[in-house]
């Protein structure tokens, strides 16, 4: 069937491209076109004033000698400021998969056609989004003033001191603060996804829940992971607040040693050093995960760092190669 | 020669706007069934109601002598539960006007999909059968390509696959063309043609005039919510009797 089309414009183009392309090459000789190019002076300016500025700025870090700078590197990979940063990841992880299951639930619930669910679900949200992290992790830290005892009838029963331990009250205050945040990221992928797909999946006779799973999740995914990515990242550096509730973290081992130690900011550094460590390598897995939910929506998609390197070592050995 | 659908006084409104009007008409197997008439007169929604992606408002539609949608006991009717609609809808293939493709998934996953996940056919007997059905639609050495990456036409082709795959006894086209360039009409139109050859009973919602004189065994013009001519798609068109009839077909012929 298609044959038809793609043999006629074949057979049909050939002799008039070219007449064509015989009657440019007679009439125009194309030259290499060479011109003065405008010269930008407003850039060389400023680039020298940015220049001048960083150099500035650099300069009075390297040379201020109240830094020691030794202190830093004796302590990036110090066991207590390696525990922390490990502590750091775990509650981030832990906290971040409450939100994502929690969240993905409230995000149905919202959605749902009962009313009470919605409701309870924006109930939810409207508290957990319209307070601070902070003061949630101090509520949790606190509970134990107004419910001395955790009482789940013949479930469990213990001492709410026992129960709310710092990493307690830090997983529970960061991670259903960060349900109420997915939860909206949630709702807007779904939201996302065109009902014509829904209409399809449900011709076919697939049920709601399969629909649900294999249709319009997948196609939601492309919109939550970018801004889930993100989430992550500023969990990563939110988890720092925890320090209120005496959970062990990266901010805090670095603290303790910092006003024991007498290197109060060299230990803020190792701080920053591990943060950037952690969210750059993170970026990274964000890249991977985004192209992997691209798939179908873009006709080609992003080379990954290591393909773009291999392309270039192709066209540098072929060039190599055609001049030797 | 028995009904695949019959219509009994379908009503349905959305909101206060009263869409379909009382539709009594009858499919009979193996029927290509054509429903013209201008935008806005309720064809679409009478097409949706038939695999009740439309709840109807009044009236009694049945599809291979089952009531669509409602069971009936005595005189009282009650409303099938969702996994027993989608067991109705299984036998109801739809191709629609803007693909609705699984844009997530390759021109054969698409394919298999269905198969797979309502009939638990396993995943070797689905590829199989889906390669059966592409190729059927002149369309096997696209099997691994994203919609996205498909032309119109082709994207359609691979909908009518998709729908196939099920097996149904029944299928609907809602303006399967309407959205295509002009010359990648022509292929869609094979394969519907090739469709109706094999005994499959369609009703066809079109503005393709042509397919319907060619390949229609009945035609229906709609306005306004009702049937406003019906009968042999070749007396229809060549010789309208209604005023109504005469003026459309005048503007679209």
């Amino acid at each position: 069937m298609t044959d038809k089309f793609e043999k006629e414009p074949a057979d049909a183009t050939p002799p008039v491209s070219k007449e064509a392309s015989s009657a440019s090459a007679t009439s125009v000789a194309p030259e290499a076109i060479k011109a003065v190019p405008v010269r930008h002076w407003g850039r060389y300016v400023s680039a020298v004033v940015v220049l001048a500025l960083v150099g500035l700025l650099v300069n009075a870090f390297a040379t201020a000698d109240k830094i020691q700078w030794s202190a830093v590197g004796d302590y990036v990979f110090d066991k207590t400021v390696l525990q922390g940063a490990g502590r750091t990841l775990l509650i981030s992880v832990l906290a971040m998969v409450m939100g994502v299951v929690l969240g993905v639930i409230l995000a149905v619930m919202r959605l749902s056609k009962n009313p009470v669910t919605s409701w309870v679900a924006w109930v939810y949200i409207w508290f957990f989004r319209g307070t601070p992290v902070y003061v949630q992790l101090l509520l949790w830290f606190n509970l134990a003033l107004i419910f001395p005892m955790l009482n789940l009838g013949p479930i469990y029963k213990d001492e709410m001191v026992d129960v709310m331990t710092p990493f307690m009250a830090a997983l529970l205050g960061l991670g259903l603060n960060e349900a109420a945040y997915m939860a909206e990221i949630c709702r807007a992928g779904l939201l996302a996804v065109d009902e014509g797909q829904t209409e399809a999946s449900h011709a076919l006779g697939m049920s709601h829940a399969k629909t649900l799973r294999r249709i319009v999740i997948p196609q939601a995914m492309r919109v939550i992971v970018p801004p889930t990515g993100n989430e992550f990242i500023n969990m990563l550096k939110t988890s720092s607040l925890v320090y209120a509730v005496t959970y062990n973290e990266l901010l805090r081992a670095t603290s303790t040693i910092g006003s024991t130690s007498y290197a109060v900011m060299e230990m803020l550094f190792v701080a920053c050093i591990w943060y950037l460590v952690m969210t750059s390598v993170f970026s990274v897995f964000q890249f991977y995960l985004e192209r992997r939910f691209a798939r179908g929506s873009s006709r080609n998609l992003p080379p990954t760092p290591w393909q773009k390197i291999r392309v270039n070592m192709m066209a540098f050995s072929r060039e190599r190669g055609s001049t030797a | 020669m028995t009904a695949m659908v019959k219509s009994e006084g379908v009503h349905k409104s959305f909101g206060p706007v009263e869409v379909l009007k009382g539709i009594d008409l009858e499919v009979k197997q193996g029927e290509v069934f054509c429903l013209i008439g201008p935008s806005g007169s309720g064809k679409s929604t009478f097409l949706r109601c038939i695999n009740h992606l439309e709840k109807i408002n009044a009236g009694r539609l049945y599809v291979d002598g089952q009531l669509v949608g409602y069971r009936q006991k005595g005189d009282k009717l009650y409303e099938l539960k969702d996994s027993e609609v989608a067991l109705q809808r299984r036998d109801i293939g739809m191709v629609f006007q803007r693909f609705n493709l699984f844009p997530h998934m390759t021109a054969l996953e698409n394919v298999m999909e269905a198969p797979i996940q309502v009939k638990g056919t396993s995943k070797s007997q689905a590829r199989e059968r889906a390669g059966e059905l592409l190729e059927r639609v002149g369309l096997a050495d696209k099997a691994k390509n994203y919609p996205s990456q498909l032309s119109g036409g082709q994207q359609q082709r691979v909908a009518i696959a998709r729908a196939l795959a099920m097996d149904p006894k029944l299928m609907l086209f809602d303006e399967p063309t309407s959205a295509l360039d002009p010359e990648l009409v022509g292929d869609v139109l094979d394969v519907m043609r090739d469709l109706a050859e094999s005994g499959m009973t369609m009703v066809v919602v079109t503005h393709e005039m042509g397919f319907a004189r060619e390949v229609g065994d009945s035609l229906v013009f709609m306005d306004g919510g009702v049937v406003v001519e019906s009968g042999n798609p070749r007396d229809v068109l060549t010789n309208p009797q209604h005023e109504r009839t005469q003026a459309f077909l005048s503007k679209v012929l």
